[in-house]
């Protein structure tokens, strides 16, 4: 895959990554890095603690050991309000999206740390305030047109389809124009076409803005499209880790996938 | 056709107060997913501190602590502003503390130069609201943090606690007795359209006011909710919580943003119930008529909670004057309740409240 940004330094780091859930171990020493600019892949069977991986990263659980270091910072871990303060941004695998709201609201909402305007102003609905939100608008405008949704714009996201409302919630996620993207199974659920866009949408993200992208995804023809590098979990367990073609090889991975007994 | 409009017309404002309550109700609800059975008793405490601080019959610590927590609430207001306005000029951590304890201090201050005499309500009704702003901030900090990912039932049950300890709090710091509150608001009645009608329709000064104070409050609440930042975080934080942490919204300054607000509506609730009937205990139990209006109203809606509010009202006074030489009186008392049973049978999810689907 010939890119324009070249991959970088260490962007996220997580070290010895420990999670469980009373008796149910989640991760066990998981380690990994991702590099700026790169799509990185974490895949493994069901259960294996792909989300679980995630929602580490961005604060939603708190590993019982282990560090997380994002651009440069350790920390043991984060509330996912600071997480998306210091530019990580994600989407979910049950689609999270404010139903009640439209389209064009709820890629708004991913603006929200950008607004700085003073409420009191915002109340009277005057200048600063007004020129601050037509700023934002626009650039919500920019991503909707990017992803090539601009007929739902009004549309209450809870009427639109599966395959649309996974690309509103990508929508939301790079509005906020985070550094770390996460995306938790972007493509489950869609059909062929549905998934060929997506697979351009990302593609593009990582290229035109050179944002960073952790992506868990069933797919394998996807996974070795897209990514450059792959973390295999099982089990809680990181069992490989190297570029798509590599993985691919690894006997314990080959075992993982055709459900040899351990 | 004049006692109609009358009857329906008094039915209507008394509605007004059922949806004050159940206004804040709907507020906390949506924001948090927690029914918050205390909103009766923020109502009373609210009115209580009121009407006491005003009142000028209070030990000098009374005022020196409300005025205190006036100058807090200021101070942490403006550094608010600062902090927006100015990011990089705004002081640190310790610094913002420290300038906010000063603000408390001043506000003790001049509230001992003021004396032990009765505060004006351009005084005193800001205090009550910072009064209540803290009271959401210590329920998030000690009942709320402790409490996340409970199960609902787990939270509601804290809410009675709450309940009780507020309205015990609340009698004993600021006295548990019937007091007036009286902050000039016309009370005569008057009578309207009297050229319409032979006699015109008589109404009460007090429940026109109440009335507009309402309709103001609910316009300040649909532009804060539609228009600011905040509004459009409290909306995203009623809609998903994860999705809303996962853009960078901290669930627990929106808790305390929507306690608070819960505690002005309560406010609101409290000067206009007080000043109709004066500020007793009995205000607390106005939340049990709130309940019936939710389930009308639908639990999540705001227009909801407010035209639930007017339909009972109106049908309470409605069903008192003409079903009640028929069926024997005090349907008032319990009429809400039945008209909530037939719509719980026939829409559950009450009548503006969104559909509740169960994917399987
Ligand atoms: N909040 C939670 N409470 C209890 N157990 C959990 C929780 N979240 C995850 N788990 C458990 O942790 C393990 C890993 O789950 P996780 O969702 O991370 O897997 P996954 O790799 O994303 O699987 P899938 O491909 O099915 O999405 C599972 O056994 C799951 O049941
Ligand atoms: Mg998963």
């Amino acid at each position: 895959m010939q890119r324009t940004r070249p991959v970088g330094d260490v962007l996220l780091k997580v070290d010895d990554i420990t999670l469980s859930f009373g008796g149910v171990q989640a991760l066990s020493g998981v380690s990994f890095d991702i590099r700026k600019h790169e799509i990185r892949a974490i895949i493994g069977p069901n259960g294996a603690g792909k989300s679980s991986m995630l929602n580490v990263i961005n604060g939603f659980y708190h590993p019982q050991q282990g560090q997380i270091t994002f651009k440069g910072q350790t920390r043991k871990q984060m509330r996912p309000h600071e997480a998306a303060a210091q530019g990580i941004a994600r989407t979910f695998q049950n689609i999270a999206l404010f139903r009640g709201m439209s389209t064009l609201d709820n890629i708004m909402t991913g603006r929200l740390l950008k607004m700085r305007s003073n409420f009191l102003f915002q109340l009277a609905w005057t200048g600063p305030a007004e020129q601050e939100e037509t700023r934002h608008r626009e650039f919500v405008e920019h991503i909707i047109d990017f992803l090539e949704i601009q007929s739902i714009r009004k549309t209450p996201v809870g009427q639109l389809p599966y395959g649309l409302q996974k690309r509103v919630e990508l929508g939301r996620a790079l509005a906020a124009e985070p550094e770390l993207l996460l995306l938790d199974e972007p493509m489950a659920g869609m059909n062929v076409e549905e998934k060929e866009d997506m697979c351009r949408f990302i593609l593009d993200v990582n290229d035109e803005f050179g944002t960073t992208i952790a992506l868990i995804e069933h797919d394998m023809g996807v996974v070795m499209d897209l990514s450059d590098r792959v973390v295999v979990l099982d089990y809680g367990r990181k069992i490989a880790d190297g570029t798509p073609d590599h993985v691919r090889g690894e006997q314990k991975v080959i075992d993982a996938y055709l459900g040899v007994s351990h | 056709m004049g006692p109609f409009i009358e009857v329906v017309l008094g039915g209507l404002l008394a509605g007004v107060l059922y949806s004050l309550v159940a206004l804040g109700f709907v507020l906390i609800f949506k924001a948090s997913g927690v029914f918050n059975f205390a909103q009766g008793a923020m109502v009373l405490f609210a009115a209580l501190s009121l009407v006491r601080l005003m009142s000028g019959e209070l030990s000098a610590v009374h005022y020196w602590g409300a005025a205190a927590v006036l100058g807090v609430a200021v101070g942490y207001v403006l550094l608010l502003f600062w902090r927006r306005a100015r990011p990089a000029a705004a002081p640190g951590r310790g610094a913002s503390w420290g300038l906010i304890g000063v603000f408390g201090l001043i506000g003790a201050a001049l509230a001992a130069l003021h004396g032990t005499a009765g505060w004006s309500g351009w005084v005193a009704i800001p205090a009550t609201a910072a009064i209540m702003g803290l009271l959401a901030v210590a329920i998030e900090r000690l009942v709320l943090r402790p409490l996340v990912n409970q199960e609902p039932i787990i939270l509601f049950m804290a809410t009675i606690g709450i309940t009780f300890f507020i309205d015990g709090f609340g009698q004993t710091i600021w006295g548990s007795e019937i007091y007036t509150l009286d902050l000039g608001i016309p009370k005569d009645p008057m009578f309207l359209l009297e050229s319409v009608f032979e006699g015109g329709i008589l109404v009460n000064k007090l429940d026109i006011f109440a009335a507009a104070i309402a309709g103001v409050l609910v316009a300040v609440l649909a532009v804060f909710f539609q228009k600011t930042r905040i509004g459009r975080a409290l909306r995203a934080v009623a809609d998903d919580h994860q999705a809303a942490q996962s853009v960078g919204i901290p669930l627990n300054q929106i808790w305390i943003i929507v306690w608070t607000v819960a505690g002005f509506v309560a406010l609101v609730a409290g000067i206009v119930w007080g000043s109709a009937l004066g500020v007793q205990f009995s205000i607390a139990l106005v939340a049990l008529k709130a309940l019936p209006v939710l389930i009308l109203g639908g639990f999540t809606s705001v227009p909801g909670a407010i035209i639930g509010g007017l339909i009972i009202g109106m049908g309470e006074k409605l069903a008192e004057v003409y079903l009640g030489p028929v069926l024997g009186g005090g349907i008032e008392n319990w009429f809400a309740y039945m008209l909530a049973l037939i719509v719980l049978l026939f829409r559950p999810q009450g009548l503006f409240g969104e559909r509740i689907i169960e994917r399987i």
